[in-house]
Parts: structure tokens; sequence; C-alpha cells
């Protein structure tokens, strides 16, 4: 358990057996994971969505994390953590779509949010962006019980991993199902204020 | 001179691209937990926290505090009478990169641009990216005085960077593994004279409004002034390397430096872009001699896990570690 829980966190087990379970979820609400987290990046998904090659793993009802680890391979399709982190998500705002729609997919962990364009397909679907620290990979690293699965290795470390984990976060709803993404809410005070800076400055 | 010499550069680089990834400097670490007791905003307050327990965390696991190993970038400071055989260093250098990444292991970063085949060694054509100074011997500027009198024009070099100066008979290895979350956060302007300081004032603020929340705030903001295009986004680089708390040598520039950071720590932005007073821990800015009708800016965001290390080493082959 990390120092840093504390006692309003919710908690959610993964996959889903509900699919419209997020959609109580609100922006600003922080919450932890037990169960499995899918592993997932750019290169992965321009290979499902912009070749057309489907992977074996169920994706209905998952939580996906956008990352690309460090691990030490063991054998044949087989690793061990090194270090596990997150990455910037902003650079697969595209696949929200299809990950959603064609995937089941109901959840994103990432870092930095993605764009305002994914808000109406979270509403479409129940689905929900969460805010992991971005950098603390060393803590999260502790969080994830074991690599269970990997497919795409060809594209390693951009395959499609299967991590289970243990007590994961914590996170925040960052973008939920009913339009709120606290990243616009300070973008547009930040713009708002740049303005006001440079006619001082 | 023996072919010990390098083996020396390369372990040295082994070592410290995986002690960059592990370690953070000091500077950086008293400026988080200055942030963490300065901010106001509940959410920025926890991610500032959860940063700090994930550096000790590191510490304590002697693990990498964030996954990304980054594009590897070698800054060097030779002393100007150093004897190394600099072809010699490079393939050194090159070969400890190759070595942490193998032996760690570390994830390996570096595809070609077009086929996006990964080489799994961190290094590549151009990678590691190389940098060379030559640092004056003692009280020599290195200029032909000829600009009447303006020693800060006159000198070849700016200042040599903050810490331990490499021996006249040896060098200094910087290591920066650049994250991309934070090295995409990068920009160049070629302003013109007629957009004045206040131009380059408005650019570096909007590059740090237009970055948000995804170079992982709070950032230190490494800024190029003048030269040209290349130069200018070298220099952006080199001021990611400066320490926390450090000032330009100039105190017009160092003035700008104070100026940004109190602005950029207005805009709200603040840890992980979810808002707080901590969008900027510092901003450090390098500057050159520019074209009468230049005024170009280059802006090298830096994460909050601001990775560098750096090694002293001499003609004999010893080496000195710190940041």
């Amino acid at each position: 358990m990390s120092d840093t829980t504390t006692a309003d966190e919710l908690r959610l087990t993964f996959p889903l057996t509900d699919l419209d379970a997020l959609r109580e979820l609100r922006a600003g609400q922080t919450l932890r994971i037990d169960g499995h987290v899918i592993g997932i990046r750019d290169a992965t998904q321009i290979a499902m969505f912009d070749r057309g090659e489907k992977p074996a793993m169920d994706l209905t009802g998952a939580v996906l994390i956008h990352t690309a680890p460090n691990v030490r391979k063991l054998g044949s399709g087989r690793y061990e953590k090194v270090c596990i982190g997150t990455t910037t998500s902003a650079r697969m705002n595209r696949f929200t779509r299809g990950l959603m729609e064609q995937y089941g997919v109901r959840a994103i962990i990432g870092k930095g949010g993605l764009l305002a364009d994914s808000l109406p397909v979270l509403r479409e679907f129940g689905g929900v962006y969460l805010a992991i620290t971005g950098g603390a990979a060393a803590l999260e690293t502790t969080q994830i019980e074991e690599v269970e699965e990997v497919e795409f290795e060809e594209l390693m470390p951009e395959c499609l991993w299967k991590f289970r984990v243990r007590d994961f976060g914590p996170l925040v709803v960052a973008m939920d199902s009913h339009g709120e993404s606290l990243y616009e809410t300070v973008t547009a005070g930040a713009r708002a204020k740049l303005e006001e800076l440079v006619a001082r400055l | 001179m023996n072919a010990d010499i390098y083996d020396a550069v390369e372990e040295a680089a082994k070592q410290l691209y995986i002690r960059a990834l592990k370690v953070l400097p000091p500077d950086l670490k008293e400026a988080l937990a200055r942030a963490r007791a300065s901010e106001t905003d509940e959410s920025g307050r926890r991610f500032l926290d959860i940063m700090l327990e994930n550096i000790a965390v590191a510490e304590r696991d002697e693990n990498l505090v964030c996954q990304d190993t980054g594009t590897v970038v070698f800054w060097l400071e030779v002393g100007d009478e150093c004897a190394f055989n600099l072809a010699r260093v490079t393939a050194a250098v090159r070969k400890g990169t190759e070595r942490a990444t193998v032996e760690h292991p570390l994830r390996p970063n570096a595809v070609h641009p077009l086929t996006r085949k990964n080489t799994m060694t961190n290094t590549g054509r151009h990678l590691p990216a190389m940098h060379y100074e030559f640092v004056p011997a003692a009280g020599a500027a290195g200029g032909s005085g000829a600009s009447g009198g303006d020693p800060a024009a006159d000198a070849v070099n700016g200042p040599a960077l903050p810490g331990e100066q490499a021996p006249p008979d040896g060098l200094k290895l910087h290591c920066l593994p650049k994250g991309s979350g934070s090295e995409n956060m990068s920009f160049l302007k070629m302003l013109i004279p007629a957009d004045g300081v206040a131009g380059v004032k408005r650019f570096i603020l909007e590059c740090i409004v237009e970055a948000g929340p995804k170079p992982c705030p709070p950032t230190i903001v490494g800024v190029g002034l003048g030269g040209t295009a290349d130069l200018c986004a070298a220099l952006a680089k080199r001021a990611v390397l400066r320490p926390l708390g450090t000032h330009n040598d100039d105190p017009v520039v160092a003035a700008l430096e104070d100026e940004l950071l109190a602005a950029a720590n207005e805009l709200g932005i603040g840890p992980m872009g979810l808002g707080g007073r901590t969008t900027v821990l510092g901003v450090n800015i390098e500057h050159a001699h520019t074209h009468i009708t230049q005024n170009p800016v280059a802006v090298n965001l830096q994460c909050w896990a601001a990775r560098r290390a750096s090694a002293v080493v001499t003609a004999a082959g010893d080496v000195t570690y710190g940041f």
C-alpha cells in the first residue's frame, strides 16, 4: 500500500463485467485498480487499426495503459518487469473510438490527456480517461505483480502487454463520460492568463 | 596514451546512462520539495507527493525513475590540453550506451525515421547525439579582442557548465537521456528584430501553454536565444543541463530567466497539467550572438524527472561521477 493512499479513493477491478459500470464516474474522482491492465502503445495501435492486425487477447471491459515497458526476457514469450511506466496519450488520440467501439475497451490510463474530440466517444460508450503521475514508473512498477501475456512481440517494446496489478494508482478521472475534461478547464485558464501576462510583461 | 583510457570512457558512459536514469540530481529534488511546500492546489500537492515518493522508491529499489530511457544525448567538455583522440572517445561513448542498454537491460528506443525499425541498442545513425565544446585555459578568454572591449562577446564559448570542471588534460562527460514526452515539446521560431524582447517572452510562454500537460510538468524550460537555427536549438538543450538555481552569467539574460519563471508559474497549468501554481521549476537561458536580421528562439522542455549525470575523466583514466 502506497504512502499516498487516501480514504476517498474508489476501487475498481478490471476487466469489467458490466460495460456501463464507469458511467457514474465523474472528473476529479480518485481511484485504484486491481485485476488486469493491458499495455498498449503507438505501434501496437497502428498495427491493429491501420494494418488490421487483430490481437487474440480479449479487450472487452478492459482498462488500457499507454506504455512500453522495460522488461527482461526469460524465455519464449515470457518476460519479467524491470521498469514500467506511462507515456503521453495525445499521440494515440485517434484510436479512442476504435478501441471502444470495436474492442469494448472502457478505460484508458495515460498522462497528458486525450484530446477534446475523444469526449463524445467516452460519452457514447461510457468510457473514462484516467490520469496517472507521468514519470513515476519506479512506484508504478511496485504495483504490477506480473507480466502475464504478450502479443505483437515483433513490435518490441511496443507490444500488447497483459499486466496483473494490485493497488494500481492513484488515478484521477481526468475525462469522464459526461463531457468533462479537467485538461480543457486548465488549458482554458492558462490561455486567458497568457494574454494577461503578455500585455503586462 | 594507452587503450585503457578509452575503456574507462566506455565504462563511464555506460555507468552515466544508468546512473542518470536512477538517481535524480540534488538541485532537482530540492526544487520539487520546495514546490510541494508552496503548492496550494490539492491536485498539485498530490502529484508532487507521488513524484517525491517515486524518487525515493527508485533509489530504494535501484530502479529507473521513469520508464522512458530516452534519446541519449552526451555533452562533452574538452580540456584545452586534452590528449584524448576524440574519434575514439566518441566510439567509446557509443559502445558504453549499447552495453548499458543490453546489459541492464534498458528499453531500446532508437528507430529508423521511415521504416521505424528498432536498433535495440539505443544507438544508431547520429545516436547518441553528441555535442562537443572546448574549455579555454584559465585566464584565457580565447577571443581576438576585436569586438571593442566586450569580454562576453570576445569569449569563444560561454562559461563552462557549473560543477566540477573538466581538467585541462582530460574531459567531462554529461549524459542527458531525454524523455520523448518532453522532447516532443520542442519549439523553434525564427522571430525577427521587430518582434523584440516582447516577442521572445510571448513565444516562450506560448510554448509552455501549448505543451500543457504533455511534457510532465513541472518542467525545466530550456531556452536558446540567438545564433542560427541549429545553434539556437542546441543552446536550448544545453540550458537543460544547467542545475536549477543557476543563472546565465549575463545579467540581462539572467533577469529574463527570473521574469519568465515568475510569469510561467501564474499560468495555473500545475503538476501533470491538472492545475496548480507549480508549472515550471526553472527557466534556463543560453544565448549566442546572432545576425542583424534575426531573433531566433528555441524552447526545449524538460520533464520533472529531469535526468542528468556527469563524469570527469582525467588523462590517467580516473573517473569521478557527479550530476
